[in-house]
Formats: structure tokens, C-alpha cells, sequence
């Protein structure tokens, strides 16, 4: 019964269409579409060979979202058994049994409904072949979650493809570490389920002597995380999504104030294009553009700073999502973090300035010239991106200088940057503390400043 | 973003792949990487030889963008392909080092076929249209009967029949193709 549609994404609709009832159920089967099918029933053996399919992939457009059909479903277990006998057979008409087959192949259905498909297959041929062909389809489907990209394997590949083919139009180096992070948390996004997008996340900070927080989902946190990477692109020249206020903290609260619904994973979309986008702008922008100037409002940083700085967020935000769904989550590789180190102790000697400003940090000692080195900290950081750093103490101008030391802090470079985010009090953080105790503190409480939401 | 993205898409990332950017590369790992890997894992079942794939999938579309015809189909059906034919040459290369393998000659072309059966399987279900997967993963993966599957979909009964029938038949082309020169899952035909 070939109806010759060549719509043969159809064809399964068509099936079932075509199927009238063979028996006729003891009622007049209520079953769907029956007023649809002005098909004549077909005998079920002359019934074709069924689906010559040749097609691999259906057009996936039209499926639509199928329309529920409201219709009274009887209830097929009741529909031909006699109530009092023991072992209820069924008898199910033809059109029925057929449409069974899917979920008979995935042991879906009732016991009843079981035995009387597979009573009617060894009586119908055409039901026969399309359950083998159905039960051989189950035997391809797997639990197994498909396996969790490495992601070091990201720079792998990428690093073997220019080696191969230099690029003409490369990613600046600077700009590696937000393209590596948010690559990474764009895996981890796709491999959480749509609730798990309204977890909650608690985002901690420090705020002057004290921890702060907030709490909102996870498809809040990338809405954050996009509004604030708006900032770069606006200074870019790209639209900015949030046009207005300056501040990462006020762009923030300002878009989750507008989103009238708690944003979702539809987040993640527009979120991914503006990171893309970003890392093709300034591949696209000429030489001199790492110096550009990004404002965050009360302070601004030169754009390889920012991008680099946005590159900590994603991962620190990231880190957060990843507890909040109970993901696992590795630190950047060592040379990224190595970086993001840097910054901060580079941003360390201005932070102090501020909060001595405001009477949060000791007193000035020493000062000397600008460009000449000053009393200094040294923060000798261990494993993954480590290294050592001096911090001048006493003013952002004097330079940080190993003969000048007057105190050590020692510190894993994760656990820093942990103390930095604002996931650490200070008063907890240092591993190892050595000489001048006024400086040790504050040096640790101007690394957690360096947090906000 | 395993929906077929628009041609527009495709054809964007060809120029811009041709052009030599880098930036597009790595947009189109982010895109396609796992589904490369898992493709290149359910066929060689080996972590290191699915790393391997990736990469070899990723130079030869970063070293030949210009071999897709966005004719031919989606360049999500491209990259499918080319994972097919690099992960049968790895079975096939594996073979050859082996020479005692006891299953012979028509042990490997078995393994070819079966690989190639499972890995379009996987092409099938990523691509089928989103309710009926859902269909298919709550009874497969979570075993509920359709009537549960029903309630948990919003729809009726007969619908979640429906769904699960249709999903079985487009899973079960999966198995109707001969191998080897014949077009890798999807490519070649419109997706």
C-alpha cells in the first residue's frame, strides 16, 4: 500500500494513518486519526514491505512539535478483556498493536500489552519485520553519557592545526587565556541539564574588612559574566548589551533587575557569541589595541589587562557553577594562571594606595621616587603557575624589588587566586608568613579587595 | 547548538576558515568538537585514538576548507564524515599491524560495519527532532514505560507510542547502508 508520498519525512505519520484496524476491537476502536483515515483498511499481509527508507537522517523540520492530540485515550487494557477471567488477553486490533511496537521494542509497555503484541507477531508479517528492525534499532542506543572532553585537548588540536597551516589572521596572545576559559566553561555548559541551569550559586566577595554575597542560578551567573565581558566590547566599539551604567557590580544588578524571568539557559547563546566575538575583534584590530583602555567606572585597565582579568571571572564563575552542580572543574593550565597571577600582583601595590586612602591599610613608610625601588613583600607562590613577585608596599609608583624585602608570604598560586576572588578570607590564606606582620596583612587584604560580585 | 545550524552559518565559516583565522577555528572546535570525539570514541572505543581523530578531523578542515561543498549537505554532516573516514582508517591501519588478528579479513570488515552502524546511530539520535529523543532517552534511559513517558512529556499516550516507534525507525537506518563509499551519516543528502 504504497501511498507514493514522497514526503518521506511523513512516513511515519503515514504509517500509522494507514494502519486500520485489521480486527475490529470489540468497540468500534476510538482510536486517533480514525476519522482522518479514509484509507480502505489494508489486509495486513498484502501490507508492503514496510519503509524501503532510504534516507539516513530525517529532515528534522518536520517533526513539529507534535499537537496533543486531545483524545479520550481508551484505556486498551481494558478494551477487550474479559473482567472476570484470570489471565486478561488482550485483543487488540491491528492498528493498535502496530503503533505499540516502538515502545514494546523498549520494554515500555504493560505485561497485556506485551503478550498481545507479541501474540499478534507471529501472525503478522509485516508487524514481525518492523519489530526486529525496531528491537536491533534499541541495541544501538547507549546510556553511557558521551565522555567529557578533555579540555586540554582544545589547545592540542588547535596548537597541531597552525602548526600545520600558520593562521593569517591569528588570536593575539594575550587574548589565549579568554579564549581557552571560556571555551572551557562553554563545555561545562553543555553538558548540564536544563534544571541544573537554576541551581542555585552563592557568589562570594569581599567588600572593605568583610566578606559579601549574593545568590542567583547558574544562568544567572553567565548572564553576569556576559554583561560585564559587555564592558570590553563596548570599549571595542561592539554593541554593548547593557548600555548605561559602568560598574561590573551596577551593570550586574541592573541586568538582573531587568530580566523580569529568571534567566535561562537561553542565556548561553548570547552569552558564547559575544566571547567569539570579542576573540575575533581584536584578532581583526590592528597593533597597539592590548593598550586600549577599558573603563569599569572607577578604574580602567589597559584591554590585554581586562581580557585577562575577564579570563579569572570566567573561571572563578565558572568554578562556582561547577560546585553548584557538582562538576568537577580544573584550574587554567599553568601558563594562564601564571598570568592571571601576574595581574594581580601587579594591581596589588594600587589596591593597597586605596585602601590606605580610606584608612583600611597601615601608614606609608618609606617613600622614595617614582621608579626606584621600595619596601616591598614577597610573595613567593608555589606550584601551577607560580613564581616570585615583589610587592612595593608603599606606593604604586616605587618598584617592587627583592633587596628591599621586609616580608614573605608563601601561598599555592590556586589558593591565591582563590584569595583574590574573594573565596578565602585573608586572615586564613597565607601558607607561609615571614617578617613584618602589618604588611603581611595587608598585602592579604588587599589581594581579597581585589574581588567584587 | 547540536541543531543544524543554517547554512549561513556553514558557508560564514568556510570563508572565514579559508581566510586563515584562527578565531574561526576555534569557533568550530567549540562547535563540533564533541561531536567528533564521541563519534571517533564509539567507533575506535580508545580515548587516545578519539584524541587522535579530533585532531586529525580538525587539520585536515583547518588545512582544506575549501573541500566542503555546502551543497553536499551541512557542514556538521562534513566534519561527520571526515571523522567516519579518518576512525575506519585507524580500525583498518590497527588491523594491519596486527596481522595475527584471529578474526581475519572479515572480522574487521564486521567491526567496520558495526563501528559505522553505532557512530551513525549516534549522528541519528543527536539530529532527530528534540521531542523524539526525549522520548527515546526516558524509556531507554530512564526506563519509564511510555504512559510515564507521557505524563513526563505533557503529552498523551498515543503520542508517546508515537514518538518512540518514530524515533526507533529513523535509529534503525542507521543499519541500512552499505559502508565505505557510500556517504558518511548525513552527508550528501539534505540534513
Amino acid at each position: 500500500m504504497s501511498d507514493g508520498a514522497d514526503g518521506r519525512d511523513e512516513e511515519g505519520r503515514d504509517d500509522e494513518v494507514r494502519g486500520a484496524p485489521r480486527i475490529p476491537g470489540p468497540r468500534p476502536a476510538a482510536d486517533d486519526f480514525a476519522d482522518l483515515t479514509p484509507v480502505p483498511p489494508p489486509g495486513p499481509m498484502p501490507e508492503p514491505a514496510p519503509e524501503p527508507e532510504p534516507e539516513p537522517v530525517p529532515e528534522p523540520e518536520p517533526e513539529p512539535e507534535p499537537e496533543p492530540v486531545p483524545e479520550p485515550q481508551p484505556r486498551p487494557a481494558s478494551a477487550g478483556a474479559e473482567p472476570e477471567s484470570a489471565p486478561p488477553a488482550l485483543v487488540l486490533p491491528h492498528r493498535v498493536l502496530q503503533a505499540l511496537l516502538g515502545a514494546w521494542a523498549l520494554a515500555a509497555c504493560s505485561a497485556e500489552e506485551t503478550a498481545a503484541v507479541e501474540a499478534h507477531l507471529t501472525e503478522c508479517a509485516p508487524c514481525a519485520d518492523e519489530a526486529l528492525r525496531l528491537r536491533d534499532a534499541v541495541g544501538l542506543l547507549h546510556t553511557d553519557r558521551s565522555l567529557d572532553l578533555d579540555p586540554l585537548l582544545r589547545s592540542r588540536v588547535l596548537e597541531n592545526c597552525l602548526n600545520r597551516r600558520p593562521a593569517k589572521i591569528p588570536v593575539p596572545d594575550w587574548a589565549a587565556p579568554y579564549d581557552a576559559e571560556t571555551a572551557r566553561l562553554d563545555a561545562l555548559l553543555r553538558d548540564i541539564g536544563s534544571a541544573e541551569w537554576h541551581a542555585p550559586v552563592r557568589l562570594q566577595w569581599f567588600e572593605g574588612e568583610r566578606e559579601a554575597s549574593r545568590r542567583t542560578t547558574v544562568a544567572g551567573v553567565i548572564g553576569h559574566l556576559m554583561t560585564v565581558d559587555g564592558l570590553v566590547g563596548a570599549a571595542l566599539g561592539l554593541d554593548d548589551p547593557l548600555p548605561g551604567p559602568l560598574s561590573p557590580t551596577a551593570r550586574t544588578e541592573s541586568y538582573w533587575s531587568a530580566t523580569r524571568v529568571p534567566p535561562t539557559r537561553a542565556v548561553r547563546e548570547p552569552w558564547r557569541e559575544q566571547s567569539h566575538t570579542l576573540i575575533r575583534t581584536v584578532s581583526f584590530a590592528g597593533r597597539g589595541v592590548e593598550d586600549l583602555s577599558v573603563s569599569y567606572g572607577d578604574f580602567a585597565l589597559p584591554l590585554q589587562d581586562a581580557l585577562l582579568d575577564r579570563a579569572f571571572e570566567c573561571w572563578v564563575h565558572a568554578g562556582d557553577i561547577a560546585k553548584a552542580v557538582d562538576y568537577p572543574y580544573e584550574p587554567p593550565s599553568a601558563g594562564h594562571l601564571h598570568r592571571m597571577i601576574d595581574l594581580a600582583a601587579r594591581m596589588l601595590p594600587a589596591a593597597l594606595a586605596v585602601r590606605r586612602r580610606s584608612g583600611l591599610a597601615g601608614p606609608a613608610r618609606q617613600l622614595v621616587t617614582a621608579g626606584s625601588p621600595g619596601r616591598s613583600l614577597h610573595l613567593e607562590i608555589e606550584g601551577s603557575g607560580g613564581g616570585d613577585w615583589y610587592v612595593a608596599l608603599d606606593s604604586p609608583a616605587a618598584l617592587g624589588s627583592a633587596e628591599h624585602t621586609v616580608a614573605q608570604v608563601a601561598l599555592d598560586g590556586v589558593e591565591f587566586c582563590r584569595l583574590v576572588a574573594g573565596h578565602v578570607p585573608p586572615v586564613e590564606a597565607a601558607a607561609g608568613q615571614r617578617g613584618d606582620r602589618e604588611a603581611i596583612r595587608d598585602v592579604l587584604f588587599a589581594a581579597a579587595s581585589l574581588s567584587r560580585l | 547548538m547540536a541543531k543544524n545550524a543554517p547554512p549561513r552559518w556553514d558557508r560564514k565559516m568556510q570563508q572565514r576558515l579559508s581566510r586563515g583565522e584562527a578565531a574561526a577555528l576555534g569557533e568550530m572546535y567549540d562547535r563540533f568538537a564533541a561531536l567528533v570525539h564521541s563519534q571517533a570514541h564509539r567507533m575506535l572505543d580508545d580515548e587516545d585514538a578519539a584524541d587522535l581523530v579530533t585532531r586529525e578531523v580538525f587539520a585536515h578542515v583547518w588545512e582544506n576548507p575549501d573541500a566542503y561543498d555546502p551543497k553536499q549537505g551541512s557542514m556538521r554532516a562534513w566534519v561527520a564524515h571526515l571523522t567516519h573516514r579518518e576512525s575506519v582508517r585507524r580500525l583498518r591501519r590497527g588491523a594491519d599491524e596486527d596481522r595475527d588478528d584471529p578474526d581475519g579479513p572479515d572480522g574487521l570488515e564486521e567491526r567496520v560495519r558495526r563501528a559505522t552502524a553505532a557512530a551513525r546511530a549516534d549522528y541519528i539520535v543527536s539530529s532527530m527532532p528534540a521531542p523524539l529523543r526525549a522520548a527515546l532517552e526516558l524509556a531507554y534511559v530512564r526506563r519509564r514505560d511510555y504512559r510515564q513517558a507521557a505524563a513526563d512529556l505533557g503529552v498523551t499516550e498515543d503520542e508517546a507510542r508515537r514518538r518512540l516507534r518514530l524515533g526507533l525507525q529513523l535509529l534503525s537506518t542507521a543499519r541500512t547502508r552499505p559502508l565505505e563509499g557510500a556517504p558518511p551519516p548525513g552527508y550528501g543528502r539534505v540534513l
